[in-house]
């Protein structure tokens, strides 16, 4: 049996954290229980001219209380739908999705870059050794005191109001920062940027896309990625962003 | 009370089956549902070597349906034998290969390929909107669609359905180019040719700038389409086109199809194509028929 599933999911809390960035707690039956960091859920509308689930990142995971918090930016009429959600009403949700982060032994970075912030805070809460977080905004801050509990915290802001002027490579240099590795989710500059520094380094590095999706679970083929080498299911070089990620080690695609 | 239906001499346990393109060979949805309960699993389209397809984005949502440009994205007819059917083999379905191609002779080594392989009906996509080479190119003249139908028929083992394009000014007219090619079925619509802009970035919302629309938003193009397409030819039609429920599959049948395809309503509900199978059967009992193959086409 598989441990994807569809479930309707009762909101706990949703709440406003930022502009325009909300912070949910769901329960569900199962999908808690089976979650790692770095998979996604796929969320449904209620209004039926929404056809397709939004594909959501998992912020952190309570096996407790099998719930899942997701840090949702209102990008368009489906989020903003989200955003409405009250505590105790039900949502449809799938999951879990895709492929984590592999967590392995050693010094590692853990960069978030604006929406790409919140799939890195379970896994802060679950990786073990050092760990050092660096985390990009534009303005406002959003989840620093939640990533503070589980090690030290750099902080990239583009227009300079906290922390280093620009972004989070910008925050590693100017802070002498090192590690053995990099788990990085955010914007495609900053992807792009890191994997470059990691490669000169000689750094692992593994990062966690976003793409457009449809069906969410590998059939419809809308979410692809250039890979390196020939993907053994696709058969061509291209790998499926929902299915064999988000989270891939950086060299093995292109992006 | 009877939900067979038959499409050139194969019967399905039920008239319902998927739209190719949005269910890949099914190995993805069966850990949602059972795959058991379909008519018939449509892959999505083969062709003779891997495509890698277009670039992303590749979908976009609309109001009451998406856009897609895919591109035919496909590992080829080597994996896919290989891999897919045996896969579609474990379950009790019918298996209806779609193929796609460039050239005649592309479609024509995909068909011959097939000849030996154990899947019950072979669909061909002249029709996809999104590949200049890849079907619409052979779907959009009469002629074109009788000369590739004859050459596909000289290699085809299976009875063969063509998929047409709804991007035509006369459906009718392609319906019957299809008979008079051989054609043992024809299946339509597929999707309409769509844009759409993000005003805030100012682009195309798709690579490809265009997609075929699909999804409710074209229903009722489909259900004008399939009834005049029916009308034209003497050949069983699958019908498809924005079937979200009971009720829209009841509509394609009762306006002349034989079987219906549901497609983009999957990515909304897994369970949907189980519950419009259910749908069909209270409306029977509702209406106090005892033959599903009695609504075909009773609406004139």
């Amino acid at each position: 049996m598989s441990e994807k599933r569809k479930e309707l999911a009762e909101v706990l809390s949703n709440r406003e954290i930022s502009a325009g960035i909300y912070d949910m707690w769901v329960r569900t039956d199962e999908i808690a229980g089976f979650a790692v960091p770095g998979q996604f859920v796929s969320l449904y509308c209620t209004d039926g001219s929404r056809l397709l689930p939004r594909p959501v990142s998992i912020c952190e995971i309570s096996t407790d209380k099998q719930a899942v918090r997701l840090v949702y930016r209102i990008a368009g009429k489906g989020t903003e739908e989200f955003s409405k959600l009250m505590s105790g009403d039900g949502i449809q949700l799938a999951g879990p999705m895709g492929n984590g982060f592999p967590q392995k032994a050693g010094a590692s970075f853990l960069i978030g870059g604006g929406i790409g912030i919140p799939p890195m805070l379970e896994l802060a809460k679950r990786l073990e050794g050092e760990k050092q977080i660096v985390l990009g905004f534009r303005d406002e801050q959003f989840l620093v005191e939640d990533f503070k509990k589980y090690g030290p915290v750099c902080i990239a802001t583009e227009d300079g109001s906290a922390g280093t002027k620009g972004n989070v490579l910008d925050a590693i240099l100017e802070n002498g920062l090192k590690a053995e590795r990099i788990y990085a989710c955010g914007p495609l500059p900053m992807l792009r940027a890191l994997k470059e520094y990691a490669a000169k380094k000689g750094m692992e590095c593994y990062v966690s896309l976003e793409e457009r999706m449809a069906c969410g679970i590998g059939a419809c083929l809308g979410c692809v990625c250039k890979s390196k080498k020939t993907d053994l299911h696709t058969n061509v070089k291209n790998k499926r962003i929902c299915k064999e990620g988000p989270v891939f080690e950086a060299g093995e695609v292109e992006f | 009370m009877n939900l067979a239906v038959d499409i050139a001499g194969v019967t399905l346990k039920n008239p319902v089956m998927t739209a190719s393109g949005t269910f890949g060979s099914g190995e993805e949805f069966s850990e949602f549902i059972d795959l058991n309960q379909l008519g018939a699993v449509v892959t999505k389209g083969v062709a003779s070597i891997p495509w890698e397809g277009n670039p992303t984005p590749r979908v976009a949502e609309v109001y009451g349906g998406m856009l897609n440009a895919v591109g035919l994205q496909n590992p080829g007819i080597d994996v896919f034998l290989k891999r897919d059917i045996p896969f579609l083999k474990k379950y009790d379905t019918k298996i209806i290969v779609n193929v796609c191609g460039k050239s005649a002779a592309d479609y024509c080594e995909v068909v011959e390929r097939l000849s030996a392989e154990p899947v019950d009906l072979l669909e061909i996509n002249i029709s996809c909107p999104n590949v200049k080479e890849g079907g619409i190119a052979f779907g959009q003249s009469a002629d074109s669609v009788e000369a590739i139908t004859k050459e596909i028929k000289r290699y085809a083992a299976q009875p063969v359905i063509m998929k047409l394009s709804p991007n035509v000014t006369d459906i009718a007219q392609m319906a019957r180019a299809a008979e008079a090619g051989g054609a043992d079925a024809i299946s339509l619509i597929n999707t309409l040719t769509g844009m759409k802009i993000d005003i805030w970035k100012r682009t195309f919302a798709l690579a490809n700038k265009t997609g075929g629309l699909s999804g409710p938003a074209i229903h009722p193009v489909a259900v004008r389409m399939v009834y005049e397409a029916a009308r034209a030819v003497k050949l069983p039609v699958i019908g498809m086109g924005g079937i979200i429920d009971a009720e829209g599959a009841i509509e394609m049948m009762l306006a002349g199809a034989s079987a219906v395809s549901v497609g983009t309503a999957n990515f909304r509900s897994f369970a949907v194509m189980e519950e419009i199978v259910d749908g069909i059967l209270e409306y029977l009992r509702k209406q106090g028929i005892s033959d599903v193959k009695e609504l075909v086409g009773a609406v004139r």
